[in-house]
């Protein structure tokens, strides 16, 4: 008999895992690029001996340790709901996780933790040099342990490097190497920092516009926009070519992401870049339906982007579940891509295989052993699929990505904008008279959350249904535990979480308030 | 006796460390309080490990996971 999966259970573990995740991502950019700036402020007291670039450290390391304080462990809660909440999928994935999350552990513990301490409480008790390098190492510790954390992501988007053993229903890597350095990984990770470097470049800027708009601290805020806009362009320059590299690893490993970040449902040789558009309300892939009520689109650059060329084909949606279409696989030979159905027919045969394989070892039948198996590796590429039964089950939601990915572009260029005026007008020496400058500057700050939280929209609602891709669908990856369960601590979650974030913002806002003059640490 | 010296300058850099805070003093109340409640109370009660708490050992949770695999429920993703 198959037995029925609770909706209400996958829909509210996903709720919760998406609510723990964007209030911990809420802390952690921050605390990824402030800690280059006060490395950066400290760097130039150290150097000049001047007492006003100490006065701007130790003010920008009491509002990062602010933010780490109420921040630090909220990533935890994610542990605990894998292990509770994600069952299967935590088995599943194996040591694939182990590795990088227990290096992440280690460095966490030993980079952050004890250079923390120094850098808090080592003024005048080390050497000036010695804390200096405290402060960096307190950087490079914070993006270090974001770089495991990411990899193991990266994993998830393209399982690379690994093996999976039938045996223990595990997965085991093979190489490391391969895990670490695979490009959807390297890409997640550097466009991922620099996206905290833009948004700790826009807090600064705009805490100090607020300074000069109230006329107070003109020396911390013109010095603190000075570095904070230079970095800010630089990073959010950088951010453009890392983001190109992301889309491309996602054209490459995830087709149907890249579908629906662009809302293309019929794909084409050629196909556009959309800069601007509006999709059809209830729209699906099989109607006749035009896919946009409005849209402005670069011709040929979606092509381009993706593919690197300027007339390849890019699959839509409806191409991605009828297949027929020709691409070119990891060594480059030309193949048809089966269809959604046909990947579903493959993945049943790839589980019922293991069902024999699992049966004929409790029965010590060697024999059916092998011929299970052996059907089993030449099938295990669309394992997953085989947990689904309507190819339009392969379909993320395009909306969310479409409109999270535009969104999140469209912030992107304007912090390009935005850092290119505020810096233009620190080298006039003309920034302070411009009120409205300023005012934008502090009405920046929520758009570069906005920003942040769109790309892990993008980069997790549209891979789904997919925990681990095309391996390992949500549905089958969570416990069987009571939705009720999960809903009572979604809104525990949701109560614990909200109050640390105003805690956050009024702990914060009155240190800010405070000025660097009484405020200390 | 030299070995002893820097472990009573490596407690005295964080006594000392400590005491001279002035914000930091609430931020660690915040920490205490949060962890606390993660820990005692999320872990402890709400969320054990399904897998640990379930089975014994390793070929059980395989076995568990393999049945879970392997006899998919009827629903699908949307």
């Amino acid at each position: 008999m198959i037995e029925h999966l609770d909706t209400a259970l996958v829909n509210w573990s996903r709720a919760q895992f998406a609510l723990t995740a964007m209030y911990h991502w809420l802390f952690v950019p921050l605390t990824l690029g402030i800690t280059f700036l006060i490395a950066f402020f400290e760097t130039i007291y150290v150097k000049t001996g001047d007492p006003e670039w100490k006065k701007i450290t130790k003010f920008w390391m009491t509002i990062f340790g602010i933010n780490f304080a109420i921040g630090v462990a909220t990533g935890i809660i994610l542990e605990f709901e894998f292990g509770t909440n994600w069952s299967n999928y935590s088995w599943f994935v194996g040591d694939i996780f182990g590795a990088p999350l227990a290096i992440e552990g280690i460095m966490a513990f030993f980079l952050e933790s004890t250079f923390i301490a120094v850098m808090f409480f080592g003024w005048n008790k080390v050497s000036k040099k010695f804390h200096l390098l405290s402060t960096w190492l307190v950087a490079f510790g914070s993006n270090l342990s974001a770089l495991w954390i990411l990899v193991a992501n990266g994993w998830m988007q393209s399982p690379v490097g690994m093996h999976f053993n039938p045996d223990t229903a595990r997965n085991e890597m093979l190489n490391f190497w391969e895990v670490f350095l695979s490009p959807i990984a390297i890409n997640k990770f550097l466009h991922t920092i620099t996206s905290g470097y833009v948004l700790a470049s826009i807090f600064v800027i705009g805490v100090s516009a607020w300074f000069l708009l109230k006329g107070r601290e003109k020396i911390l805020a013109k010095r603190s926009i000075i570095i904070a806009s230079v970095f800010g362009l630089l990073s959010s320059l950088f951010l453009v070519y890392t983001g190109d590299g992301s889309a491309y690893q996602v054209a490459q490993k995830q087709p149907m992401k890249l579908a629906a970040m662009e809302g293309l449902y019929k794909g084409s040789e050629g196909a556009g870049l959309i800069v601007i558009g509006v999709l059809t309300p209830g729209k699906e892939y099989n109607d006749q339906k035009d896919a946009f009520v409005f849209k402005f689109e670069i011709p040929k650059m979606l092509s381009l982007l993706g593919y690197r060329n300027a007339n390849a084909f890019v699959p839509g949606v409806t191409d991605l579940i009828e297949g027929k279409y020709e691409y070119s696989e990891n060594k480059g030979n030309k193949q048809i891509a089966p269809s959604a159905e046909q990947k579903i027919e493959i993945g049943k045969t790839a589980i019922a295989a293991l069902h024999d394989y699992k049966t004929a070892k409790d029965n010590n039948d060697q024999q059916l052993m092998d011929k299970s198996l052996i059907v089993f590796k030449d099938n295990f590429k669309y394992f997953g699929y085989g947990f689904l039964n309507d190819p339009k089950s392969i379909i993320p939601n395009v909306p969310m990505t479409f409109y999270s990915f535009h969104i999140m572009v469209a912030l992107g260029f304007y912090f390009i904008l935005f850092f290119t005026l505020v810096l233009f007008f620190t080298y006039k020496n003309n920034l302070e008279p411009k009120k409205w400058l300023l005012r934008i500057s502090i009405l920046t700050i929520p758009l570069a959350y906005i920003a942040s939280m769109s790309g892990w929209i993008v980069a997790e609602v549209g891979r789904q249904p997919w925990t681990i891709q095309d391996l390992l669908p949500t549905v089958a990856a969570v416990s069987q535990i009571d939705a009720s369960a999960v809903q009572i601590t979604f809104w525990m979650f949701m109560v614990i979480f909200t109050t640390l974030l105003i805690a956050e913002i009024k702990i914060m806002t009155k240190q800010i308030q405070i000025g660097p003059k009484d405020g200390g640490h | 006796m030299a070995h002893k010296n820097i472990i009573q300058k490596i407690f005295l850099f964080y006594y000392e460390g400590f005491r001279s805070m002035t914000v930091g003093k609430k931020l660690w109340v915040i920490i205490i309080i949060k962890l606390f409640i993660m820990f005692a109370i999320l872990k402890l009660f709400f969320f054990p490990d399904f897998l640990n708490s379930k089975f014994k050992t390793d070929e059980e949770r395989s076995d568990y996971v393999i049945e879970q695999l392997t006899n998919p429920k009827n629903t699908d993703n949307d």
